[in-house]
């Protein structure tokens, strides 16, 4: 199967299930780049088995997929995260005793010069050299990284900043998605894969991720999130996937995916679960 | 050998199969208390070694019948597991595992020097109180005891098997075993179900207790960790948790044993079990006979690392450190000095553990392993191969970090208690290979007459010159792990500790850094090791035992997770503080075992917090 140029990831009839329950039936699509696609659906439907599949964390029963060209089914997912491949997670997962800033740089960890993933004993040794005697090349390389940190924690205004030195533990809830998002983008991905980004915050917050984000695509950034927060979806999305019951059960633009009956019966079926109308069956 | 009649294998396989039923007794315990409170229990030897103690004490001092002293041993033995439970746990099950595995140890400590105050730790001789009679079975014969003891297991097990199976009590046990929330919300006083479970399981440990001793005609208080070791190899045989898997399992290891004694000679029988015990671990990690399940799942972050309570140094203490190095300006005590001496040797040990398990949060009690390979390894590069102290400390802490790391690779892919656990196997396979090494190592005689340590060809020998020494190791070993600490390693290894899938995710490669991690660490710890060996003089495969181990980790622990200040500190306060308090010297490990239980009760983040 060969991959069109503008393609940046294609999953082709992944499958995936725990103990006879199928998580993920036979999903196919593509992402092209610098598009913005959106997975929706109500829970359980299979969304974060996929982005685990996609990034790695998960293998898939069957399926294969591709991301800028090469295959990556098999690949682990320090490999993918080495290809350009980014992630926040659903329930965030700040590394809790470093601090803002450092859990910025470990989103980095691969802009270093030494620590590529594929490890020797020897590469392991010039690292671990290199961090003992810190020559100069290594020293402002360092620096150099410190300043790009600081750089995207400003993305977010005065809500990282003043912290950038505390542990990460300490933080707000939205502020530990925050730092997720910049830890993320310090990887410098071709592909930034967001599970809920918006959880748990409240409106205002919500909006300001939504600017943060459209400004993130007009800067040319592909990104594919999970989300629930439909308003956020409509407006940003160039393209909006549902899923339910582990299937995807349509696929397109925004305002042809709102109008769909199956989705409206699927999706938002589920979350007005109170009116009678909706709930009839196909 | 292998050519010996075959009455001679008859004999070896009945002696394999009643130490089997002994193992197998001690293993249903620790499976029942794995089964309902997901832990391993490392107090179980010493539950073990009261119950052999109290059967002791009925039979050989009040003259006792045998049936009074079983009950005796066992009733003890049920209050103490009880007493382990309602104080040492009760508050610890919602904590990640390894929490509840390091206060049994701590427990363990207390426990067994509490014995070892009231019975001194001479072995006790115990005469089993049977007639010598032997029962003919065509070219061999079996005792009394052995009958005796397979009837107890076998009772035992049967009991066990209907008390779980038909009775409510039972099914509570088991419904709490199965899912602890669950179990609770339909009425099941878990509380009550983990105290039931302990009181069974150390009755049957009491019990295997006095077996032992009959069978071995001796008790000692040492016997607890041997015992803990082999019930729990038994039972990871069996697969973790599983009776019946226990039963077999404690056979097989009787079987694997006795058969081995007999091919290759008794100084090997601990190598098997603790050869078995990390390969089980690592690659058949749901037993012998358990359904292809992995081993039960442990929270996401595999460590026992709790945030915070960080602590900056008041600078008074910092100037008072400082001050401790003038010491020798302002006395020369000899005492004064050999105890900061040695304190310091340990202080390095602890840097050592804090890379790996603060830092890195690879939890490991095999660190003693490390020292061992540094101490030998200098020795014999001085005695054997004449090479100056200076260079051979520094090959020997080489040999210590790159063998050492390399032995821990297959450990890698485990997580959090299990980790624990097979990192001591390898400490202590370190220690077995050293004791059946003859030709390098000098057996179990060890090697003595290891020349003193030499700066310039001029050797350490005064208590102030050796003071000096160590004192400029603790600060090389400290400039070296903090030159790591706040260079992008440091980093990458406490994110490692804190989430290692979330770290994978930013292209982090596991393997790579917890190998740097342990290399790091057993550089360190083998420095550590050698000069110790050299201001010895004299070691052997006990020197560097898994009691190091731990007291190291509980100083990391006591000073805080990752912190260098604070593993030097609590180095400093577990090893020279007993020492010049002279009163307490005497109940060390009891001293040891109570700050690790209550560390890790009250204040897991250690004294100057988690970094």
């Amino acid at each position: 199967m060969s991959v069109a140029e503008s393609t940046l990831l294609e999953a082709h009839a992944l499958h995936r299930e725990f103990g006879g329950v199928v998580a993920v039936r036979d999903v196919s699509f593509a992402v092209r780049r610098g598009e913005v696609v959106s997975i929706i659906g109500p829970n359980g439907a299979g969304k974060t088995t996929l982005f685990n599949l996609l990034t790695g964390l998960d293998r898939p029963d069957a399926g294969r997929i591709w991301f800028c060209g090469h295959e990556i089914t098999a690949l682990s997912p320090e490999r993918r995260a080495a290809l350009g491949m980014a992630r926040t997670f659903q329930h965030g997962r700040a590394f809790g005793n470093l601090t803002v800033l450092e859990n910025v740089l470990l989103g980095a960890h691969l802009r270093q010069a030494l620590t590529a993933p594929d490890s020797t004993p020897l590469s392991a040794l010039r690292e671990l050299g290199a961090a003992i005697l810190k020559p100069p090349a290594y020293a402002d390389e360092q620096r150099r990284l410190r300043h790009r940190a600081f750089a995207l924690l400003q993305r977010f205004g005065e809500r990282l900043t003043p912290r950038a030195h505390q542990p990460a533990y300490t933080l707000s809830y939205a502020n530990r998605r925050r730092t997720e998002m910049a830890r993320a983008l310090a990887l410098q991905p071709t592909l930034l894969l967001l599970d809920e980004p918006t959880a748990g915050m409240n409106p205002t917050e919500t909006a300001e991720v939504l600017d943060f984000l459209k400004t993130l695509k007009a800067e040319g950034l592909t990104l594919l999130l999970i989300e629930h927060k439909l308003g956020l979806v409509m407006e940003l999305s160039d393209r909006v996937i549902v899923m339910d019951n582990g299937v995807v059960i349509a696929e397109g633009a925004p305002e042809s995916v709102r109008r769909d009956p199956r989705v409206v019966e699927a999706y938002l079926g589920h979350t007005h679960w109170g009116t009678p109308s909706s709930e009839s069956l196909p | 050998m292998l050519d010996a009649p075959l009455s001679f294998w008859l004999d070896q396989t009945i002696n394999g199969v009643v130490i089997g039923n002994i193992y197998a007794l001690i293993a249903i315990g620790l499976a029942l208390i794995f089964g309902v409170a997901n832990l391993v229990n490392f107090a179980h030897g010493s539950v073990f070694m009261i119950g052999a103690y109290a059967g002791w004490v009925c039979i050989t001092r009040l003259h006792w019948p045998l049936p009074a002293a079983m009950l005796t041993a066992a009733t003890l033995s049920a209050i103490v597991g009880v007493l382990i439970e309602r104080i040492g746990l009760r508050g610890l099950y919602d904590k990640a595992r390894i929490a509840p595995l390091l206060a049994t140890i701590g427990i363990s400590f207390t426990l067994d020097q509490i014995v070892q105050l009231i019975f001194t730790a001479t072995p006790q001789g115990f005469p089993a109180p049977l007639p010598e009679q032997r029962i003919p079975l065509g070219t061999v014969s079996i005792g009394l005891l052995d009958v005796l003891i397979a009837a107890i297991t076998v009772g035992a097990a049967l009991a066990l098997f209907g008390f779980l199976r038909f009775t409510r009590l039972g099914w509570a046990l088991r419904a709490a075993a199965q899912d602890r929330e669950a179990a609770q919300q339909m009425g099941v006083d878990t509380d009550r179900a983990n105290m039931l479970a302990f009181a069974v399981a150390s009755a049957l440990g009491g019990v295997a207790g006095v077996l032992v001793g009959m069978y071995f005609n001796s008790v000692y208080t040492s016997m607890s960790f041997q015992a803990t070791i082999k019930g729990f190899v038994a039972n990871l045989l069996g697969g973790l948790g599983s009776v019946s898997g226990a039963i077999l399992g404690g056979i097989l290891l009787g079987l694997i044993e006795s058969y081995g004694v007999a091919l290759f000679g008794a100084s090997y029988r601990n190598l098997f079990s603790y050869a078995m015990l990390v390969l089980v671990l690592v690659f058949l990690p749901q037993g012998l006979f358990g359904a292809r399940r992995a081993l039960p799942p442990e929270p996401l972050t595999g460590t026992f690392v709790p945030s915070g309570g960080r602590v900056r140094l008041p600078r008074a203490m910092m100037a008072l450190t400082i001050g401790a190095a003038l010491v020798p300006l302002l006395s020369d005590n000899p005492y004064l000095l050999q105890t900061l001496s040695s304190a310091f040797l340990f202080a390095l040990l602890a840097l050592s553990v804090t890379l790996v398990t603060g830092m890195a949060g690879q939890t490991s009690l095999g660190q003693a392993g490390f020292m061992a390979i540094g101490g030998y390894a200098s020795a014999l590069l001085v005695m054997r191969v004449g090479v100056p102290f200076e260079l051979a400390l520094l090959l020997a802490a080489l040999s210590a970090a790159l063998v050492g790391s390399l032995l821990m690779t297959p450990v890698f892919r485990l997580r959090s208690q299990y980790m624990a656990i097979a990192t001591l196997g390898v400490g202590e396979i370190v220690n077995q290979v050293i004791l059946n090494w003859d030709a390098v190592t000098g057996g179990a005689l060890g090697l003595s007459r290891i020349p003193p340590p030499t700066f310039l060809g001029a050797p350490i020998i005064a208590p102030r010159d050796v003071y000096w020494a160590t004192l400029v190791l603790l600060v090389a070993g400290g400039l070296l792990a903090w030159r790591m600490a706040e260079a992008h390693l440091g980093r990458t290894w406490r994110a490692i500790r804190d989430d290692e899938v979330a770290a994978r995710a930013f292209g982090v490669n596991l393997a790579r850094y917890k190998w740097l991690a342990f290399l790091a660490s057993g550089f360190i710890a083998g420095l550590s090791g050698a000069f110790t060996a050299h201001t010895y003089s004299y070691i052997n495969h006990e020197t560097f035992a898994v009691n190091t181990s731990i007291l190291a980790l509980t100083m990391v622990i006591l000073g805080g997770m990752g912190n260098l200040a604070g593993a030097v500190l609590g180095a400093l306060a577990l090893t020279a503080a007993p020492e010049l308090l002279r009163a307490v010297a005497d109940y060390r490990y009891l001293l040891y075992g109570l700050v690790l239980v209550l560390l890790i009760r009250f204040r897991p983040q250690g004294l100057l917090g988690t970094l």
